[in-house]
């Protein structure tokens, strides 16, 4: 964090007067969260203190959706209009995204353990076709990093991006008629069973972990777009490296 | 156009059947894949009757990997994929031959294979009809799927682990639905196999479009 | 034919091409030559449509490159580095399905092999058989069944025997006075420099000099 507030003074920082007190108030929220999350919030009846989690998994798995989606539109407006902000935005989301899986999952497993008696239950659809998504993610990050060619590298990544984006009703379809049955809480937001202080603790959690998100998201953006513009710089002084190689040229004279 | 898929699907053949990697290295590859399973489930006959279906599958994935390792391969060398280009056939007509091809090579194994797991694991066909069905409906998806990523992956360095990376995630439906339809086609387990039929031909539409709207995209990249 | 203004192609980030301005007209007949990694193969393979153009305007036979690349390849003639051939086909299989790709009548095959000396006993042999410069022939002969317009020629003579080289000039020529125009990457300076119209030396992804030596191939109706 001590990076944002010394980014905010640099201009070839990432971070500005918005990403600062952004930051600021991420820290502060999520200070406020764990009072709330941990003393505030009452333990639930069946589930005891393992509801606590929810704080962490519902957001993050909010979250992660909401980052693959941005990945889908932005590998759409790659496709489409060769769009450089929307290809850094599809590549930023897609590494945010990931984390927020790997969070999601994590704690959904750990959740599990008290409450479901078993780490891991295949018969949750919501959790396999999140593991899924995250395999395909990876798969999408290592294309990314594959090297070669920026703007083909950007154009694979997108057709993976819209790959995955479209098997993922079938993914889920699959597992769903596969087990005919799952485990998974219903919407914890909607389906009234909370506690009131639970739920108010999961809308600020909500809010905390998203203005996270936003904060990671526009720092990762414009890491990249640095990046991009540091390469355009290098292409014009790589241009006249090129040419200068004229200069010792020996080949004979015709 | 469809002139043009005939023309990349038989090229594709061809090249098979001249070099026969698919007869020489990868059906031996599954018949050994099946032998292992046995090994791993230590012979045991009912757990080797309930898990038919799935090794099944998941023998056929492996060997969708290899063929379109296979068929990638074969246009990258000697920049035959340049050719591709220049010669200016649609990227849509490359993209349903090659799928062809590999869906065609996926069936002589799957044949084969079916006559492996009567064979080793004792395997009893009851429906043959949906068994058929099934084999054709999931090869067209995992071939579609197949021979996208295959393009997507041909001009990275280090294909050949990237494509199972990218291939096996998405093929995850095709196993979960045809090992289902299997379950119901031998009799292992009691399930409505014809639904899961659906659901693989959904699959298998869907990738049949996004290949073709995606694949032209990619040929470019070379 | 080609007008490129200030072209810049990259391969990865390295800009191979690094502002060319050239242009070149119909039954000219162009050696390009320069040190090795000068740009030779990338300005032929900018000129076929195959690489992104990008900066500068480039367009070939009418065609705008940043517009409409896939036309410009489906008209050009193009021998590259590699040969583009599948090595489990046999000679006549390639140029067949090369022929029937480009929609070119499959009757036009057996000639061009004829052309380009490829002896008959060679045809239903598998291209992995062929020496390297059997299959510069056959990748000729490919090029040649196009009767393309433009002829992009990288290395024409490498790994050719003597007889090859000659025809390989013979081509050449022929499609010059035919109203061709042919682009030639080359270190065989000997041979290419009297074979050439024009003299184009690359290097450092320019073009660093640039002469005409003779008057155009005349055309076989010109008067003159």
């Amino acid at each position: 964090m001590t990076q944002t507030s010394e980014n905010a003074t640099a201009r070839t920082g990432t971070g500005s007067r918005f990403t600062f007190w952004l930051g600021v108030a991420v820290i502060a929220g999520a200070v406020a969260l764990v009072v709330l999350g941990f003393f505030a919030a009452p333990a639930d009846d069946e589930q005891r203190d393992a509801v606590r989690m929810i704080f962490v998994h519902v957001p993050s798995a909010l979250l992660t959706y909401v980052a693959f989606s941005m990945t889908a539109v932005g590998s759409l407006m790659w496709i489409w209009k060769r769009s450089l902000w929307w290809d850094i935005t599809a590549h930023a989301a897609a590494e945010i995204g990931v984390i927020f899986c790997a969070l999601t999952l994590f704690t959904g497993s750990v959740w599990g353990r008290p409450t479901w008696n078993t780490y891991w239950d295949w018969g949750d659809v919501r959790l396999v076709t999140t593991l899924i998504l995250f395999l395909i993610m990876i798969g999408y990050l290592s294309i990314r990093a594959s090297g070669g060619d920026e703007e083909a590298t950007s154009t694979r990544a997108a057709v993976v991006g819209l790959v995955a984006a479209v098997n993922l009703p079938i993914v889920n379809r699959s597992v769903e008629w596969w087990f005919d049955r799952t485990l998974h809480q219903k919407s914890s937001l909607t389906d009234g069973n909370l506690e009131d202080m639970t739920l108010f603790t999961l809308v600020v959690g909500i809010a905390v972990w998203a203005a996270f998100f936003l904060w990671a998201m526009i720092h990762r953006f414009r890491i990249a777009w640095l990046e991009r513009e540091l390469r355009v710089g290098d292409l014009d002084e790589a241009i006249i490296e090129r040419r200068a190689e004229a200069l010792h040229d020996e080949s004979p004279v015709l | 156009m469809l002139r043009d898929v005939r023309l990349v699907a038989l090229k594709d053949l061809r090249i098979e059947w001249r070099s026969r990697v698919t007869l020489s290295q990868i059906v031996p590859f599954a018949a050994l894949v099946l032998v292992l399973f046995g090994f791993a489930l230590d012979a045991n006959r009912p757990v080797l009757e309930t898990a038919t279906s799935g090794l099944f599958w998941i023998t056929v994935m492996f060997v969708a990997t290899m063929a379109v390792q296979r068929s990638t391969a074969v246009e990258i060398n000697d920049g035959a994929r340049r050719a591709l280009l220049l010669a200016g056939i649609e990227p849509i007509a490359v993209f349903l031959g090659k799928t062809v091809a590999i869906a065609a090579q996926l069936l002589v194994v799957q044949v084969l294979l079916v006559a492996g797991v009567i064979v080793l694991y004792g395997a009893s066909v009851g429906q043959w009809v949906l068994l058929l069905a099934t084999c054709v409906v999931a090869t067209v998806g995992i071939a579609a799927a197949g021979s996208l990523l295959g393009a997507l992956v041909a001009g990275v360095r280090a294909r050949e682990t990237v494509l199972p990376i990218l291939l096996l995630p998405i093929l995850a439906p095709v196993l979960i639905g045809a090992t289902r339809a299997f379950d119901d086609a031998l009799g292992s387990v009691a399930v409505d196999g014809w639904a899961w039929l659906g659901l693989l031909a959904g699959f298998g539409a869907i990738n049949l479009v996004l290949g073709a709207l995606a694949y032209g995209v990619l040929l470019e990249e070379t | 034919m080609v007008r490129l203004r200030g072209v810049v192609a990259l391969l990865g980030r390295f800009p191979a091409l690094a502002g060319v301005d050239l242009e070149i007209d119909a039954r000219e007949i162009v050696l390009v030559q320069g040190p090795n990694g000068a740009g030779k193969s990338t300005l032929l393979r900018v000129c076929a449509g195959l690489l992104r153009v990008e900066s500068g305007t480039a367009e070939v036979l009418g065609h705008d490159l940043s517009v409409d690349r896939a036309a410009v390849r489906r008209s050009v003639g193009l021998l590259g580095h590699d040969t583009a051939l599948y090595d489990d086909l046999t000679v006549l299989e390639n140029l067949q399905f090369w022929a029937a790709a480009s929609r070119v009548a499959p009757e036009s095959v057996l000639p061009a092999l004829d052309r380009l000396g490829v002896a008959s006993r060679l045809h239903a042999v598998a291209v992995s058989r062929l020496s390297a410069g059997q299959r510069r022939r056959v990748a000729l002969a490919g090029v040649v069944v196009r009767r393309p317009t433009l002829w992009l020629l990288d290395e024409p003579h490498a790994g050719l025997d003597q007889r090859g080289r000659d025809l390989v000039d013979q081509l050449v020529v022929d499609a010059a006075r035919a109203g061709a125009t042919v682009v030639m990457a080359s270190h065989e300076l000997d041979r290419t420099v009297d074979l050439a119209t024009r003299h184009v030396t690359v290097a450092g992804g320019t073009i660093t000099a640039d002469r005409q030596v003779r008057a155009a191939e005349p055309g076989d109706h010109d008067a003159s």
